[in-house]
């Protein structure tokens, strides 16, 4: 409903905005000269009209649109796909999509084989004479066999018989599916069928697991025909399957084939038994030969005008079932672009950019679905609060040696069984955070973990990037002496460091804070580097004059004065750690954004990978606008001293 | 006493390329306390290592030079600086780039507002006090460079081209801020500049410096910075013998100019 709505209103707000920008292009004398800059102000109208475009191609090419109006189309379209897929075996049969009999291109290719072996033997340097002499034999009488199939005086009154059946059934199949009321259903068959419809939902329904919580891949088009149509497609489907089955079963093998490939089957076989160790070579040039007359057996080899009639029946099906599908032809063209609904066996999948372009209500909806925190992801929400223990933080803060260079020793149990607590034992339990204090609220979740490392690494890459930085652009021993070791490890791309890392600090937060960490220190040092070094002489003379030390030099001047080179240094540096989390998360971990859109990968959970992209553009920016009102606030100054 | 006393001042350069540049050579002069002495000289004739030797910003090659018969050895609050642009720290706000060398000093901050109040009344900046120093215009921003210097009380200011970025009518008040300054203060002040008739109004003493090495090539004691105190300034300029003297110094420097083209051709 909500599609079709947007739909609606997307279009008309187009087809508005163009026109009302062509009416203003019109009216104003501005745009009478062409590279006036004027011309590209405001234009609010064609942003509408981008943005409109956009979610327009997004709705058509991932068949929201096709959803929104024709929500059970993507089920009727599987019925005949299921259709199309059991007619697909016979189809091949008969040069109707093919160019040619199948039996023709198959004694084509065992015609090719067959002399293939025998320039190879006839040129063989390893064979003797006498092998040739026999192997090439077998390959004559292989040969020979294919006229026994092709011939129409052979073929068995017994096979004519049932071919005939076959297309019989396929004519009367044809002639049922064109009456109106076939597939014949009882009032029960149609409840029971209803209800299957209504168990198995919608198109690209997404469900809870009861039992986890957490959300099963969505079920992409449903199976159960739902439509009379679809019901129809369905039944004819289902006949088509015995149908096919029935004529792959038949072989068309009179006795005189049978006698020969019997014959020579058993001749080869004793001959390769005779044949001693050393002269492999024959043996296996006897085993391909019997490869190809096995194949010659199991083909399907008919006669050139043994199948007409059936070939007839099957295009006359073909035609009828198309005839069938009526506006559901022109719904396939127009609103599945660039793929369509395809069977594969029992089931149904959508093959092209409905695929992996979610729609926009699935996606929605997923969100939605997503963000409550009893769903979540992998049992974890995305972002929540959860109430921990202040003792919790105070135990993860104190280091526990507090405890162990006590005087005294822990407590022993006694013979009683008893444990007496004593003061060393009361400040290990303090020091570890076993103990009740008051809960506070903490934000947890995949969202707050991927922020907590990029913010955790971004501190400390500040905290120690700037006075280094600033000192390396003050003071020619640091330059020096730090330059080479931070040249050195800063042009590797931060994520050939990972492997590394991890490996070493573990796949948990330690291991990603450091790896930022690294990501951030060298942007801040080199940015504070060049903030210090970049400080006019006359303002630090000025500050000398005025008879500040040096050490108020540092605090109110070089640094106040590095502030504009620091922020911009901290911008690109929550870029690039951003960055590289993502990609760090993708190689290891158990939380964060990245390891959902890495998990997601592997289930093919298109709007989950969509969700998570969405997400992190939105934080990225996020993460831009708040520096960059930061950065507006702090150093109004900039480019203006 | 406190006077500034240069003698044999010696100082030698040594370029990237490895040439030597005598910049200052045997420089000896004696300035008294309250005197306006202002230095005009091409550029290249060492005007700003004076003033920055002075600064005690660098060290002589040799010699020496005293204030109040102390050696001057690195800077120091009793001799302020004011540079051509200002040099204001521009993340603060007037009042708070005044009373930096008195916060430095961590001195009183009841005392140093009263203070600030002061100079910027002097200065001709009431109410400027919580303005951006960005936000000021050229001749406002040396106002506040004034200002900052004066707040910390110098025996003696150095002014480098103090004026040299303003336009013309700025600078002419704000050559009249200079006399008044000098005049009620007292201070001892050198100032150096590229324009001849700033240097003949300021100028209780002149030095016109000349390249290479850089000497002190003539020395002229003159009425108009006295006169400048009571009269207009534009009135002193049509005077006789300011257009007199302007047209001999601009001779001498356009002749050592002249010299300087010369030696590199």
């Amino acid at each position: 409903m909500l599609t079709q709505i947007l739909t609606f209103l997307i279009f008309f707000a187009v087809i508005g905005c163009i026109l009302y920008g062509r009416r203003l292009i019109r009216t104003e004398k501005v745009d009478a000269v062409f590279g006036n800059p004027e011309r590209a102000l405001g234009g609010t109208h064609w942003v509408i009209v981008g943005s409109s475009f956009l979610l327009l191609v997004w709705l058509y090419y991932s068949w929201d649109i096709a959803k929104g109006f024709y929500p059970k189309s993507a089920n009727e379209l599987c019925q005949v796909a299921k259709v199309n897929d059991s007619l697909l075996g016979l189809k091949y049969q008969f040069p109707i999509e093919e160019r040619e009999f199948k039996s023709t291109s198959q004694i084509k290719k065992e015609n090719k084989n067959l002399k293939i072996i025998k320039n190879e033997i006839q040129n063989s340097k390893e064979l003797n004479g006498q092998q040739k002499t026999i192997l090439i034999s077998y390959i004559i009488k292989a040969n020979q066999l294919i006229p026994l199939l092709t011939n129409e005086n052979l073929i068995e009154d017994e096979t004519k018989k049932k071919i005939d059946d076959i297309t019989g059934k396929i004519n009367l199949l044809t002639e049922n599916f064109q009456k109106p009321d076939y597939p014949f259903e009882t009032e029960r068959e149609l409840n029971e069928r209803l209800k299957a419809v209504k168990e198995e939902g919608g198109w690209g329904i997404t469900k809870v697991d009861a039992g986890s919580g957490s959300i099963e891949n969505t079920l992409e088009v449903p199976l159960v025909p739902a439509t009379y149509r679809g019901l129809k497609f369905h039944a004819a489907a289902q006949k088509l399957n015995l149908i096919s089955d029935e004529f792959f079963k038949l072989r068309n093998h009179n006795p005189l084939f049978k006698s020969k490939i019997k014959e020579l089957k058993e001749e080869i076989k004793s001959y390769r038994k005779d044949l001693s160790d050393n002269e492999e070579i024959a043996s296996t040039y006897a085993k391909n030969i019997v490869k190809i007359a096995r194949r010659i057996e199991f083909a399907s080899i008919y006669p050139p005008n043994a199948l007409d009639k059936m070939q007839a029946a099957i295009i006359k099906f073909d035609n009828a079932q198309k005839d069938a599908q009526g506006g559901l032809r022109f719904i396939d063209m127009f609103l599945f672009p660039a793929g369509t609904i395809v069977a594969s066996g029992p089931s149904c999948s959508e093959q092209g950019s409905g695929r992996w372009l979610p729609k926009p209500s699935d996606t929605f909806n997923k969100f939605v679905l997503m963000s409550k925190p009893s769903v979540g992801y992998k049992d974890i929400p995305l972002l929540w609060i959860q109430m921990v223990d202040v003792s919790k933080m105070i135990g993860f803060i104190l280091p526990d040696w507090i405890a162990d260079i006590l005087p005294g020793e822990y407590p022993v149990h006694t013979k009683d069984g008893i444990v007496k607590q004593n003061f060393k034992g009361g400040v290990l339990k303090i020091v570890t955070g076993d103990f009740n204090l008051f809960k506070v609220p903490v934000p947890y979740g995949h969202i707050w973990d991927s922020f907590l490392r990029v913010f955790l690494g971004l501190i400390f890459g500040i905290l120690i990037g700037v006075p280094l930085g600033l000192f390396m652009g003050l003071n020619r021993f640091a330059k020096g002496f730090f330059d080479p070791l931070i040249e050195l490890y800063r042009p590797v791309p931060p994520l050939a460091w990972a492997p590394l890392i991890i490996s070493v600090l573990g796949i948990d937060n330690t291991g990603k804070v450091f790896l930022l960490f690294m990501v951030s220190l060298s942007i801040m040092i080199i940015s504070a580097r060049a903030g210090a070094s970049g400080t006019q002489l006359s303002k630090i003379h000025a500050a000398h004059s005025l008879g500040a030390s040096k050490r108020q030099i540092l605090r109110h001047v070089i640094f106040p004065n590095s502030l504009p080179e620091i922020l911009t240094g901290i911008r690109v540096a929550v870029g690039m750690c951003w960055g590289t989390l993502v990609a760090a998360e993708f190689l290891a971990g158990t939380t964060g954004i990245g390891f959902v859109e890495n998990v997601a990968k592997k289930y093919f959970q298109y709007e989950v990978i969509w969700i998570t992209i969405f997400i992190m553009g939105m934080l990225g920016l996020l993460f831009d606008i708040t520096l960059r009102k930061i950065i507006d606030k702090t150093i109004p100054w900039r480019g203006k001293g | 006493m406190s006077d500034l006393i240069s003698q044999n001042l010696n100082m030698i350069f040594k370029t990237p390329k490895g040439e030597t540049v005598h910049a200052l050579k045997d420089l000896n002069f004696t300035l008294k306390k309250g005197e306006l002495l202002t230095v005009l000289g091409p550029s290249g004739c060492g005007k700003t290592t004076l003033l920055n030797i002075t600064a005690g910003f660098i060290k002589p090659t040799s010699g020496n030079i005293t204030l109040n018969n102390k050696e001057i050895d690195g800077p120091g609050v009793e001799r302020g600086m004011v540079f051509q642009q200002g040099a204001l720290f521009e993340w603060l706000t007037v009042a708070e780039n005044v009373d930096f060398g008195l916060r430095m000093k961590k001195e009183d901050p009841i005392e140093t507002q009263k203070k600030v109040d002061e100079w910027l009344d002097i200065v001709g900046l009431k109410g400027f006090g919580n303005t951006p120093t960005y936000q000021l215009s050229g001749g406002m921003q040396q106002r506040v460079a004034l200002a900052r210097c004066l707040i910390n009380n110098p025996d003696l200011i150095l002014m480098d081209e103090p004026l040299g970025a303003l336009d013309a009518l700025t600078r002419e008040k704000m050559q009249s801020l200079v006399l008044k300054i000098w005049k009620e203060t007292g201070k001892t002040i050198i100032l150096i500049t590229h324009s001849v008739e700033e240097a003949l109004l300021l100028g209780e003493r002149l030095y016109v410096m000349a390249p290479r090495p850089g000497r002190i090539h003539k020395e002229y004691n003159l009425p108009f910075a006295s006169m400048g105190l009571k009269e207009d300034l534009r009135e002193i300029k049509k005077n006789k013998e300011f257009s007199q003297k302007r047209e001999e110094i601009l001779e001498m420097i356009w002749n050592m100019e002249e010299e300087i083209m010369g030696k590199d051709n």
